[in-house]
């Protein structure tokens, strides 16, 4: 749904230590991505975060490895 | 508020008296007045059968019953079936096939069950699922139900036990 | 996707995991003798009532309470007035404090009803009657709006507004204009419309499903006492009583400490009574403030359906195309889901589900799925064993069957023709972790009741297969040693079918004892560390690594009290089969019993606790297979036989496996033949009984046969996987595609009525 940020890629790469930090490094290269995904200063709800496939519990501050993968999902918790 | 009237009543086998206004029900009696919450609401007019209890060893909706009209007659719940022997055969093999989830429903089922051993002490598969067409369960989709209750009917014939215990 | 680090694959020398031992909670519940929701009974109690709203859509304009508050036996009335949200939050009004403002209007209305049963009142009185009859004094002023209780008519331009200021929530562009669509996500993989040029045949249909609930037989009920001395108890059927406290302690602005949530046994819950949305217990609780006395709140029948949280009704877009030889190239949907009042599906999380689940039994190249939360005039949508999967299973499963149909293909040849593996990527892009979808696939091709025949004309026979996920979460899990050798184990998961012994077995497993020396108890919120709610399949696998950890803890702490005893070092005594032996001087050996008969000697007393959050935890697969016989004239379906077939990972308690495949399984059958609110156009609704709203009885189903296939699970000792939701899932497609063999017609709407199937088939 971002398509249209990034220049129709699905797949794109930033660097950061942090969410926080690749969320920052995805908005210089494709401005407009941070105001979709946070809402004043945290995740917008109803979106999670998982870095390879395992959910990041502590969200914006979690770390992130080098070469990790990073998504962002609708929330998947309860049942 | 009509005044209270006196209920005479014998209750699993004990001879109770209690007060209870003429708008309440049979199931609110036993559950707010006598303390006996074993009995339990699930829809308060007569469709989920949780409310079962014997009215002279009849199957009936305790909630469809006044508490006025047992006077002088005789009520059996599901705290009446064991004593001090243990666990009433038909509880036992209940315990046994694990036909219990979160037992709400349980009650009433054994009120029905003991009713139909009491009459047909071996029934088909088809006559069980007959007889609790009217207690819903909502947890176990009746499989175990109702193999606890041929189970059961199996040891009561077994051991000769009087089914009218 | 995770190393599979912990599993034991093939381990056959368990002692109690694995066998069948009595609950620990059957004999009270067998007699009467457990207490549930509303069985409280306390000195002084009062009965509270909610005043609930009769218009499906409408203007609060005023409220007058007088009237009730002096009726002989009243002692209390609230209205949101009492409800006061935070200075704080009220001027920021960001999303985590809309979505507090809409927990408040929905616990107690403000400006709008938006359903019909919308409580906008509450009194406390000396009895149920008299309650009931104050509650028919208060008076209340509406200004009646239209209503609108299906989706698509929800979406129109012209649609009644629920919400003056919801804006769709979406990762693309934000719009400018309210509507009554609160958010729409999107899963788009490779490029489907190359992979349906590749394909060779397509299939394309819409479907409806009806809002349904998950109908416990125990109403929602509770007790809540606030003391002159500032503590309030809230007794209450809850599937989560942390939750639950911490909710209750932001409403009230109340410290946590002074909340002490004591969760009863429940009689059903299914997702319905997550402590995400709080109906009664915060009112109750207000109502015992003002009135200084215990009050009880339970709900009837027809309260339960109307003002509780039912699962989204659906109407949903799905097409799918393959290749002659079998091959899926591609798969598209449109979902669009009932949020009922209030946008739900960030909190309940049934998109993310729905949205990965409903392909992911499949390895499908190239895919996109859509997403729409939509607001009606109808309570607001929780969710229902396995939320939104059991929605989009229903169409995905009905394509997969009329595509195996056209291609002359067996229907389980044609989904292993598809099968995922680990590593297989889902529509979301996550991947598959170590998951027994071919195993299950298998086991129902091999199982007798595929490979028995069926005669016998208007007779047909249906597949289906679904995923589930499950759950972790935070668990927590104390196992304190009795000097007799026997332990007592406290954990924080509410029971809602027999955890209490499942989580106890694996600790017995651990401890080498028997399960009969173990008392296991779930605690309240006084008493145990924070644990996360029971659903989502999580508490014999996450719990159980609780009980597990607690269990290892214990033995550690008494290999160093046998050490102290033995005068050697830890590292000498090792500890198996519940026998503490050492090699150093002369080799002695001490049982657990004895051992713990010596701990006041030796340093006092030993609890172990287990404190975790277990990450990497399987998801499983069912494959259902049904026999029906359709009445040609009525339009009435007979179940004649029904085989659920599924992947659990190491089943703990075979019994109870099959307990909750079995009544999965018949849920879904109501859902399939049976379920589904009946609405007026003025957004009534029609049916909020057990008469008019009919779940299965006992002679609606045969016995449900069960085929357990174990496929360890990754990050569990045991390799236990969470085994209660996914039997939902398939059942009502199952149906389907069985009615469609018996009739030579699909029927597309949930649920499958008599008068639908004969609508279908063109008789009437």
């Amino acid at each position: 749904m971002m398509r249209a940020l990034t220049a129709g890629q699905d797949r794109v790469r930033a660097s950061g230590a942090t969410v926080a930090e690749v969320i920052d490094a995805l908005e210089t290269d494709h401005p407009g991505i941070k105001e979709r995904l946070l809402a004043q200063g945290q995740l917008a709800p109803g979106i999670m975060v998982t870095i390879d496939c395992q959910c990041a519990l502590r969200g914006l501050q979690e770390q992130v490895g080098v070469e990790s993968e990073v998504r962002f999902l609708p929330v998947m918790a309860g049942g | 508020m009509a005044a209270k009237t006196r209920v005479s009543a014998k209750i699993n086998g004990e001879q109770v008296e209690f007060l209870c206004e003429p708008r309440q029900s049979l199931l609110e009696c036993l559950r707010d007045v006598l303390g006996l919450t074993g009995s339990k609401e699930g829809c308060n007019d007569g469709n989920c059968g949780a409310c079962s209890v014997l009215l002279n060893g009849r199957v009936v909706n305790s909630c469809l019953v006044l508490g006025v009209e047992v006077h002088g007659q005789e009520v059996t719940t599901v705290e009446g079936l064991a004593d001090w022997r243990g666990l009433h055969p038909l509880q036992q093999a209940f315990l046994d096939n694990a036909a219990l989830q979160c037992g709400y429903c349980i009650p009433g089922i054994l009120i029905t069950s003991k009713a139909l051993l009491d009459r047909e002490p071996n029934p088909s598969e088809e006559r069980i699922r007959t007889w609790l067409a009217g207690n819903l369960c909502r947890c176990t989709g009746y499989d175990k139900i109702v193999r606890a209750v041929q189970d059961a009917a199996v040891r009561l014939r077994q051991t000769g036990q009087e089914v009218n215990r | 996707m995770n190393k599979d680090k912990l599993s034991t694959a093939g381990r056959t020398d368990y002692q109690v995991v694995g066998t069948r031992p009595p609950r620990h909670d059957a004999p009270d519940k067998l007699t009467g003798r457990a207490l549930f929701g509303p069985d409280t009974n306390l000195p002084g109690m009062l009965y509270g009532k909610m005043v609930r709203s009769p218009h499906a859509h409408a203007r609060l304009r005023s409220i007058d309470t007088r009237h009730a508050a002096s009726y002989p036996g009243v002692y209390a009335v609230v209205t949101a007035q009492d409800l006061q949200l935070t200075e704080e939050s009220n001027s920021t009004l960001d999303e985590s404090a809309v979505n507090f403002k809409y927990l408040h209007e929905n616990m107690l209305a403000r400006e709008k009803v938006l359903y019909v049963g919308h409580p906008v009142a509450a009194v406390a009185a000396s009895s149920p009657h008299v309650a009931e009859e104050a509650a028919k004094l208060v008076e209340v002023q509406y200004d009646v709006l239209p209503a609108v209780t299906d989706v698509r008519a929800a979406m129109k331009p012209d649609a009644p507004l629920l919400h003056d200021r919801l804006i769709t929530q979406s990762l693309s562009k934000p719009s400018q204009r309210p509507s009554n669509i609160a958010s729409h996500f999107q899963h788009l993989k490779g490029d489907p419309s190359q992979g349906f040029a590749r394909a060779e045949v397509i299939v394309e249909r819409e479907f409806t499903t009806s809002t349904v609930h998950q109908g416990y037989i125990e109403p929602h009920a509770c007790t809540a006492w606030w003391g002159l001395d500032g503590n309030l108890t809230v007794w209450t059927s809850t599937q989560g009583a942390f939750g639950m406290r911490d909710q209750l302690a932001k409403l009230l602005s109340h410290p946590m400490s002074r909340i002490r949530v004591i969760p009863m046994e429940v009689g059903g819950a299914f997702g319905g009574k997550l402590p995400i949305y709080i109906f009664l217990e915060a009112v109750a609780a207000l109502l015992s403030r003002k009135a200084n006395r215990p009050v009880k709140m339970t709900m009837t029948r027809a309260e339960v359906f109307l003002a509780t949280n039912p699962t989204s009704g659906a109407y949903l877009k799905a097409k799918m195309g393959v290749t002659r030889e079998g091959r899926i190239t591609a798969a598209q949907a449109e979902l669009y889901f009932e949020a009922g009042a209030y946008p739900s599906a960030h909190v309940i999380g049934y998109f993310g589900f729905a949205m990965a689940f409903m392909f992911a039994p499949y390895d499908i190249p190239h895919g996109q799925v859509d997403a729409y939360d939509v607001v009606v005039n109808k309570p607001r949508t929780a969710a229902y064993r396995a939320p939104g999967v059991t929605q989009v299973n229903f169409p995905a499963e009905q394509l997969i069957d009329e595509l195996a149909v056209k291609l002359g293909m067996d229907p389980i040849a044609f989904r292993l023709k598809n099968v995922v593996r680990e590593g297989t990527e889902l529509m979301n892009g996550t991947t598959h972790g170590s998951i027994g979808a071919e195993e299950v696939l298998r086991a129902a091709q091999s199982s007798a009741h595929y490979g028995s025949p069926l005669h016998g004309p208007h007779r047909g026979r249906g597949v289906a297969h679904g995923y589930w996920g499950n759950w972790g979460a935070r668990s927590c899990c104390t196992i304190s040693v009795n000097g007799d050798g026997t332990v007592s184990l406290v954990s924080g998961s509410i029971d809602l079918s027999g955890t209490r012994t499942t989580v106890a077995m694996q600790a017995a497993e651990v401890l080498g004892l028997s399960l009969d020396r173990i008392k296991s108890s779930v605690g309240d919120t006084d008493s145990i560390g924070y644990t996360e709610m029971s659903g989502g399949s999580r508490t014999t696998f996450a719990t159980g690594i609780a009980a597990i950890t607690a269990a290892q803890d214990v033995v550690a702490q008494m290999r160093g009290r046998a050490a102290l005893l033995w005068g050697v070092e830890v590292r000498d005594v090792s500890f198996e089969r519940g026998v503490f032996t050492t090699q150093r001087g002369s080799e002695q050996q001490m049982t657990f019993s004895e051992v713990a008969g010596r701990l006041a000697e030796t340093g006092g007393a030993v609890t172990g606790t287990g404190n975790v959050d277990p990450q990497g935890w399987g998801g499983v697969f069912g494959t259902h297979i049904v026999d029906v016989q359709v009445d040609p004239e009525t339009g009435k379906v007979d179940i004649l036989r029904y085989t659920a077939v599924q992947d659990v990972g190491k089943a703990v308690h075979p019994g109870y496996v099959e307990g909750q495949m079995q009544g999965g399984a018949v849920q879904g059958i109501g859902w399939g033949l049976y379920e589904g609110y009946q609405y007026n156009t003025r957004g009534d609704m029609l049916n909020p009984g057990f008469l008019g709203y009919k779940i299965p009885t006992a002679p609606d189903v045969p016995m449900i046969e069960t085929i357990m296939v174990e496929v360890p699970g990754p990050n569990h000792p045991f390799g236990v996987r969470g085994v209660g939701e996914v039997p939902i899932v398939p059942p009502p497609a199952a149906l389907a595609n069985a009615i469609y063999r018996a009739t030579g017609v699909r029927v597309t709407d949930l649920p499958m009525t008599p008068v639908r199937i004969l609508e279908a088939m063109g008789v009437i």
